[in-house]
């Protein structure tokens, strides 16, 4: 049996240790915004927070989440109000959307570490997102956005 | 692992923790009027369908004014799914906010589907706008009759009937129930608004999907679920036309959560859509499924295909792209024997190109009863009954084919082979089944783009002006998929960009050699005009230099003077267009040159020492595309992109903001093409597997800024998803001469240059 918090609902699962967290949460929790991508931790479509460190979850044992509190996309914000979604909105950022679960999974501890990202900071944090799409110039414009509500107040 | 699900009335399921965006439910058909119905109606109703109004199949509206309209079209980024019903809620007069979208399931009644090549708002356009003026002349009737006054003296304001001399209105709503049981006018009695009284066309709205995408609520492909479903993952044929000989599945049988191994027969050829064949391994959850196969040992028969060596086949492309062609279009006397004095030659090369959308394939498929409910990440549902129809043999009517979000396309999931696996699956094991691909099965089992080879050659005159041309290339082409002796390329790929050379030169000759396919060939975003755009608009570039003129000038002097190019005698299918609709005129040409060198400030840009400015203009999916782009290269050879100027024709836009993206999304596609597109084989099993070994622009190697300007234009509506990439590709790579004074003459660069 293997404990941890998801989206701050306690959950306990009988579940072989070595099982990547990714399928865990798609399959076993239901919760589907995290998505699978590659596999390898290449393109970091199934990022999730475990204590609010970014984490691709396709290559994290369910074992190393345990006794951890981890977030995942539908526990960014009950309401759509986390400034990176608002900003996303504003922006039109997705295209298909599949990899968005993870950009802004990325982004929301970039945000909480340097509340005043510059491009450098965001090319370094978002650098293993990809979006085959190619959303990235606003995902850029999306973050300095969101970093810019932050900065006025009135947003988390 | 056990797998935990909510069982629940609803046949297809969320977790425990989502939000259902889908609802399935036993449906009733019923009679539809519709001015596009033909054929049976599906086991199957659309909200427009139940609606109490429902002129036609794309839009309905109930008694509280809810209007729903049907997205026929598949979404994978596009914005096709607000796009294409905001044209029919312009002309109904709908107020947006009051408007659904019901995604609409594979049915021939809705005329095609195929979200593909760029043609989705040209093709429906019209469509959309006489289901709306329908409906809306319905409405008008039904207030007209409730007031017993002349319909002309009725109009329509937002989501009202108004009679303006007695000032009485009345809701949509309110009239629905009337309006149904009205005749459905003729087309000739609708009129549709004039441009200037346009509400929504041109000015766009934003995706209705926006909120879903970005709280993980949207449900892709990956993200179905049936009650009572089994996972299944497949290893296919690592050659092209493999067959399994043994399978020993007993370490398989051991992995906790796996529950047997089913074999798939190979294809019969020509594979077409049909399952590769393979080993599927059954499992109660993804990862088991996934961890069995590893267990698998199977021996395969490889088939003939097991010598095809790409290094080889490069060598031989460019050797047949030597000899003389098959003759696809001839200017003047370009019969006669090719000047010797003053003559440019080059060799361009594009190798195979994989898709790789972020969702790798994955298809939901119930057999029951002999019917077939599928649910898919497909951007050509109606494809979907096809092969699964074929495969089970059962009819097409009885295979309802859901679409769900597509994490991508790209072209690729217009090819539904991993749908009639799911299909197959499901009928030999009595449930719903689940086909996930892995991310290297989707880079190795791809239709992938062709490779192909360009021999281009010119002979000029003191001022650098070609006056003979040739050009040759030589490709597998997608028709192989089709028919397996197919070694020339078809007409509508060589009307990519090559047939339809715009140059207004005295002796022009355009050839196509043979080439014999080894893998599945197919369309990729932009498809034959990504390597036919290469080699002309480099070659062109390379001409340029070699005049000491300026690219742009030098263009535009190619180019000559704006006229309509004339085929007569030569095959140009022109996208599947009318040609008198959408002519090629190279005056719209000239337009988005104009434009994209006055924005840009072309006249200004000074190339230097790892800094250039490259330019390029092609014409695809009958839109008009110019662009410069801006390189930067530092002495370790990393390539930074700057900015990005485009300027597109793309006749009447119904939503701008949905283009730029497009065009932005369209110069990353061509970044990745032209730095480390490439998909290799040895033994004929493909070399690469995932993003680590065919990487794809991440972040800081995609264009930082992207402008685009939009030519206004009355023009009937163009594609727009997929012009962006071809004038981008050679844009970067006369940009990185322009830097480096280095020609980029075989993509991608990753393996043919210095850069990483």
């Amino acid at each position: 049996m293997i404990g941890f918090s998801v989206n701050g609902k306690r959950v306990d699962l009988e579940v072989d240790p070595s099982t990547p967290l990714l399928w865990v949460i798609r399959e076993q929790l239901g919760l589907t915004g995290t998505k699978y991508g590659c596999g390898v931790a290449q393109c970091g479509a199934c990022t999730v927070h475990i204590n609010g460190e970014a984490v691709r979850s396709c290559v994290a044992p369910v074992s190393r989440a345990a006794g951890t509190s981890v977030t995942t996309i539908e526990g960014l914000s009950p309401d759509l109000s986390h400034p990176l979604q608002r900003a996303w909105l504003e922006e039109d950022v997705p295209q298909c959307g599949y990899c968005q679960s993870g950009q802004l999974m990325s982004a929301a501890v970039l945000l909480r570490e340097k509340p005043a990202p510059s491009d450098e900071d965001i090319d370094e944090a978002m650098t293993g997102n990809i979006c085959r799409c190619g959303t990235y110039p606003r995902i850029r414009k999306a973050i300095h956005r969101a970093a810019e509500m932050v900065a006025k107040g009135g947003a988390r | 692992m056990t797998q935990i699900e909510n069982v629940s009335r609803r046949k297809f399921l969320q977790g425990a923790f989502g939000a259902g965006a889908f609802v399935l439910a036993v449906r009733h058909a019923r009679f539809i009027p519709s001015i596009l119905a033909q054929g049976a109606p599906l086991d199957w109703q659309s909200e427009a369908d139940r609606a109490a109004f429902h002129p036609n199949l794309f839009v309905g509206i109930q008694p509280d004014g809810t209007v729903y309209i049907i997205a026929h079209r598949s979404e994978m980024g596009t914005v096709i799914r607000t796009s294409l019903p905001l044209v029919l809620a312009d002309e109904l007069d709908a107020d947006w906010k009051r408007v659904k979208i019901d995604q609409g399931i594979g049915d021939k009644r809705y005329g095609d589907q195929n979200t593909d090549g760029s043609q989705s708002v040209r093709r429906f356009f019209t469509t959309m706008r006489e289901c709306g003026a329908t409906a809306r002349l319905m409405l008008l009737q039904a207030a007209a009759a409730r007031w017993n006054v002349p319909a002309a003296e009725c109009s329509t304001e937002l989501h009202v009937v108004v009679h303006k001399a007695s000032g009485r209105r009345l809701a949509y709503g309110d009239l629905a129930a009337d309006a149904s049981h009205l005749p459905v006018p003729k087309k000739e009695d609708l009129q549709l608004k004039k441009p200037a009284d346009w509400r929504y066309i041109g000015k766009g709205a934003k995706s209705v999907d926006l909120e879903n995408l970005c709280t993980g609520k949207a449900v892709f492909g990956m993200d179905a679920r049936m009650e009572g479903m089994v996972y299944a993952s497949i290893e296919h044929p690592p050659v092209f036309g493999g067959k399994v000989k043994t399978v020993d599945d007993q370490e398989t049988l051991k992995v906790a959560g796996v529950r047997q191994t089913v074999s798939i027969d190979p294809f019969k050829p020509p594979a077409a859509f049909q399952p590769l064949g393979g080993v599927a391994v059954i499992a109660d959850n993804t990862w088991a499924a996934f961890q069995g196969r590893k267990k698998l040992k199977i021996t395969w028969d490889n088939g003939p295909n097991e010598t095809y060596d790409s290094a080889e086949y490069k060598k031989e492309l460019r050797e047949t792209s030597h000899k003389p062609g098959k003759v696809i279009r001839s200017v003047g006397d370009s019969d006669k024997t090719f000047p010797t004095e003053n003559v440019v030659e080059a060799d361009y090369y594009v190798p195979l190109l994989a898709h790789t959308p972020m969702e790798p394939l994955v298809a939901l498929a119930e057999f029951k009863d002999g019917k077939v409910t599928a649910w898919a990440p497909t951007q050509n549902p109606q494809a979907v009954q096809a092969i699964v129809s074929s495969q089970l043999g059962i009819a097409k009517e009885d295979v309802v084919c859901h679409v769900t979000f597509l994490g991508g396309g790209f072209g690729r999931k217009s090819k539904p082979d991993y749908v009639a696996e799911a299909a197959v699956l499901s009928k030999k094991l009595g449930r719903p089944v689940k086909v996930v691909w892995k991310r290297e099965d989707d880079v190795q089992f791809d239709y992938y783009n062709a490779v192909a080879a360009m021999y281009m050659k010119a002979a000029v005159d003191e001022k650098g002006k070609p006056t003979a041309w040739l050009q040759r290339s030589v490709f597998p082409p997608i028709s192989s998929i089709f028919d397996v002796t197919q070694v020339y390329g078809d007409p509508p790929h060589l009307a990519q960009g090559w047939t339809d050379l715009p140059y207004d030169l005295p002796s022009i000759r355009i050839e196509n050699g043979p080439a014999q396919a080894h893998v599945r060939i197919g369309w990729l975003r932009s498809v034959a005009n990504i390597y036919h755009g290469f080699a002309v608009q480099c070659f062109t570039d390379e001409l340029a230099h070699r005049a000491h003129r300026d690219p742009v000038e030098y263009q535009l002097d190619l180019i000559g003077p704006p006229r309509t190019l004339d085929f007569t005698g030569v095959t140009y299918p022109n996208y599947g267009a009318d040609y008198k609709t959408y002519p090629w005129e190279t005056g719209r040409l000239r337009g988005v040159i104009e434009s994209v060198a006055e924005k840009s400030g072309w006249a200004k840009k000074k190339n230097g020492k790892g800094h250039g400015f490259g330019f390029a203009a092609h014409r695809s999916f009958l839109t008009y595309v110019a662009t410069v782009v801006e390189v930067e290269i530092s002495d370790d050879g990393t390539i930074r992109i700057p900015r990005v100027d485009t300027a597109v024709d793309a006749g009447i836009v119904v939503n701008p903001e949905a283009l730029r993206a497009q065009f932005e999304g369209a110069a990353v596609f061509g970044t990745s093409i032209v730095r480390t597109g490439e998909i290799t084989a040895k033994n004929g099993i493909i070399q690469q597997s995932n993003f680590n070994d065919y990487p794809v622009a991440r972040i800081h190697e995609a264009p930082a800024h992207t402008n685009v300007y939009i030519t206004e234009s009355s023009a009937p509506p163009a594609g727009v998803g997929e012009p962006g990439v071809p004038p981008f590709v050679a844009a970067f790579c006369n940009a990185i001469f322009a830097a480096t004074g280095k020609r980029v003459r075989d993509l991608p660069l990753s393996s043919n240059g210095n850069f990483d």
